[in-house]
């Protein structure tokens, strides 16, 4: 039994506009899958697609082997967190435990239980401290952990992330990707991360491409950028350090593609000292 | 115009429990003509810093506080904060700063939030509108020609986006309407604040590129906030760098980033050239580069050829 399944998916947003024509694709319990792909490649349709928010024209969407359909959306909502982009648009409270409660009051969780569940998605987080802190009045990145801590007080098996990151600065994206992983490695969830950032995509185990409504590529990320020309068909760039090692490449210095520092470094030193 | 800061201060909330001291005694002079990259966590002052270039946040008009006087024993008295900005003098009450934000446009974060027009030629014509002084309001002819020139020059077609809904367009399309909004009314300093978060790394190039087409073009000076320390090594030709409310440094990126225990001790980060050339240094292979990846490749395929070997 798969932990999220798309089984011959179509999806259009009405004539005309955007559409998925037909979408296969599983992912494993206990999984991190990146998906990428460039702007309007279906990628957050797809996250939308997951938990019920829209409905596939043709084919099934299961999680953990239950359709989502509407006899079964309930609880696939349960099992299906999501976190947006934008973290001032998915707080509801004023104080960052009520905002946390929010989602485990609304599906009629026991009270003893919330307070339960409150330590557990803030500790899950690093946010213990700011249990009674005013949501107004946090970074970025900690209103995005309590977004996530929302989520988790659920207590889903799958965490999607979509473009979570997008809007925060370099600390607020690291701090929310350690929270993604360590989720992952400790608590067995399976995450999926969709977003723009290549060096997101690095920390997963396998990396799913979109373009236009089709999954053009996957496989393991390191393996996705050493695939340049295919990767520029579908609009999208490699990581900083791969433009580095295709120009260095395509300058006569046969470095191989490793998307690390250090390898990248003894690949040149190596290069370097052998010429001499 | 030339940018001149001098003992700038600012808290927010003063006297409440909320007191935040945003800018503490900030001194930093942007020559006109740089490509001038902020960097800085957030809260380290530089959206505050910024939002007085144009007059947003007032210098306190009220200078008893600062005003000469004896200080009292064991007091110090601060300096006078001012700004100047050309010729303008942000401290004087007097300063016309309608006339000011018209040399000075700024660029919020996620500027595309705030479109409203109904179609993207009055959403661009607004800033133009709102700048024309009375009794000299635009005829329609220059208006039109000047909103085509401005939506030209951020790279969209004006014929075809014109008509449109700005809310119809893509998110990177959507910027550049916003851009031009601010570029209609010709300011010669352009400040952006963040301008290429949250667009896929297509549209960040793209973004940037036009950046720079601006800066050969309509604007004599750009100033972007940015947290992306290859953004300022790629872009900028001076960087300053904020720290709790001060200026740190204010250097060329190439200066700043050998600086690299100083960031990495502020929580900051350093280009991943940089990165690159520190690895390199330990294993005995110096490249004096400027920290772009065009000048790294170039530098290492020249060693390789065995030129500028000792």
């Amino acid at each position: 039994m798969y932990a999220l399944e798309f089984k011959d998916v179509s999806f259009s947003y009405g004539e005309g506009g955007f559409r998925i024509p037909k979408l296969n694709f599983t992912v494993k319990e206990g999984e991190f899958v990146a998906i990428l792909g460039h702007n309007g490649s279906g990628k957050s349709t797809l996250a939308r697609l997951a938990n019920g928010i829209l409905a596939p024209d043709r084919g099934t969407v299961s999680v953990f082997g239950a359709p989502v359909d509407e006899k079964h959306l309930y609880e696939v909502r349960r099992q299906v967190g999501v976190v947006f982009q934008n973290p001032d648009n998915q707080t509801v409270a004023s104080i960052v435990e009520d905002d946390v409660a929010f989602g485990a009051e609304n599906v009629g969780t026991p009270r003893e239980e919330i307070g339960r569940r409150i330590d557990f998605a803030l500790s899950a987080v690093g946010m213990q401290a700011h249990r009674l802190s005013a949501v107004s009045r946090l970074s970025g990145g900690q209103k995005q952990r309590v977004a996530i801590a929302g989520v988790l007080a659920l207590k889903p098996r799958i965490m999607i992330l979509d473009e979570s990151t997008a809007m925060l600065d370099p600390r607020g994206r690291r701090e929310i990707m350690e929270v993604a992983k360590r989720l992952n490695q400790e608590e067995g969830m399976t995450i999926v991360v969709i977003t723009h950032f290549p060096e997101e995509a690095l920390l997963a185990d396998r990396a799913l491409v979109m373009n236009r409504g089709e999954l053009v590529m996957q496989g393991a990320p390191k393996e996705i950028f050493t695939r340049h020309e295919e990767l520029i068909t579908y609009n999208l760039e490699l990581p900083r350090i791969g433009r580095i090692e295709k120009s260095l490449h395509e300058g006569g210095m046969p470095v191989k593609s490793t998307l690390n520092i250090e390898e990248l470094v003894n690949e040149i030193a190596g290069e370097l000292t052998c010429g001499s | 115009m030339r940018i001149v800061a001098e003992h700038l201060s600012y808290t927010y909330n003063p006297n409440t429990p909320f007191a935040a001291a945003a800018l503490k005694d900030v001194s930093l002079c942007i020559e006109e003509g740089e490509f001038f990259g902020i960097i800085g966590h957030t809260g380290s002052g530089k959206s505050t810093f910024i939002q007085h270039l144009n007059g947003l946040i007032r210098l306190p008009s009220s200078m008893k506080k600062y005003r000469e006087r004896k200080p009292k024993r064991g007091e110090q008295l601060l300096p006078r904060p001012t700004l100047r900005v050309g010729s303008y003098d942000l401290s004087e009450k007097t300063t016309d700063f309608r006339a000011l934000r018209k040399s000075v446009g700024m660029v919020f974060q996620y500027p595309e939030h705030q479109l409203f027009g109904e179609t993207v030629k009055e959403d661009v014509a607004f800033g133009l509108k709102n700048f024309a002084e009375k009794g000299k309001e635009l005829s329609k002819e220059v208006e039109t020609s000047a909103v085509r020139e401005a939506i030209e020059a951020v790279g969209l077609n004006y014929g075809e986006v014109a008509e449109k809904s700005p809310f119809d367009l893509s998110g990177g399309q959507k910027r550049r309407v916003a851009i031009a909004g601010v570029i209609v009314s010709r300011p010669e300093i352009l400040v952006l604040d963040e301008p290429a978060a949250g667009l896929d790394p297509l549209g960040k190039k793209e973004i940037m590129e036009l950046l720079h087409r601006l800066h050969k073009t309509w604007c004599k000076t750009v100033i972007i906030v940015s947290h992306d320390m290859d953004e300022i090594a790629e872009n900028c030709t001076m960087s300053a760098l904020f720290a709790e409310g001060t200026v740190k440094y204010c250097l060329s990126p190439r200066e700043l980033f050998q600086k690299a225990e100083e960031l990495f001790a502020l929580g900051l980060d350093i280009p991943l050239v940089a990165k690159l050339c520190r690895a390199l240094d330990e294993r005995g292979i110096h490249i004096d580069c400027d920290y772009t990846a065009a000048d790294f490749v170039k530098k290492i395929l020249a060693l390789k050829r065995g030129e500028g070997r000792a």
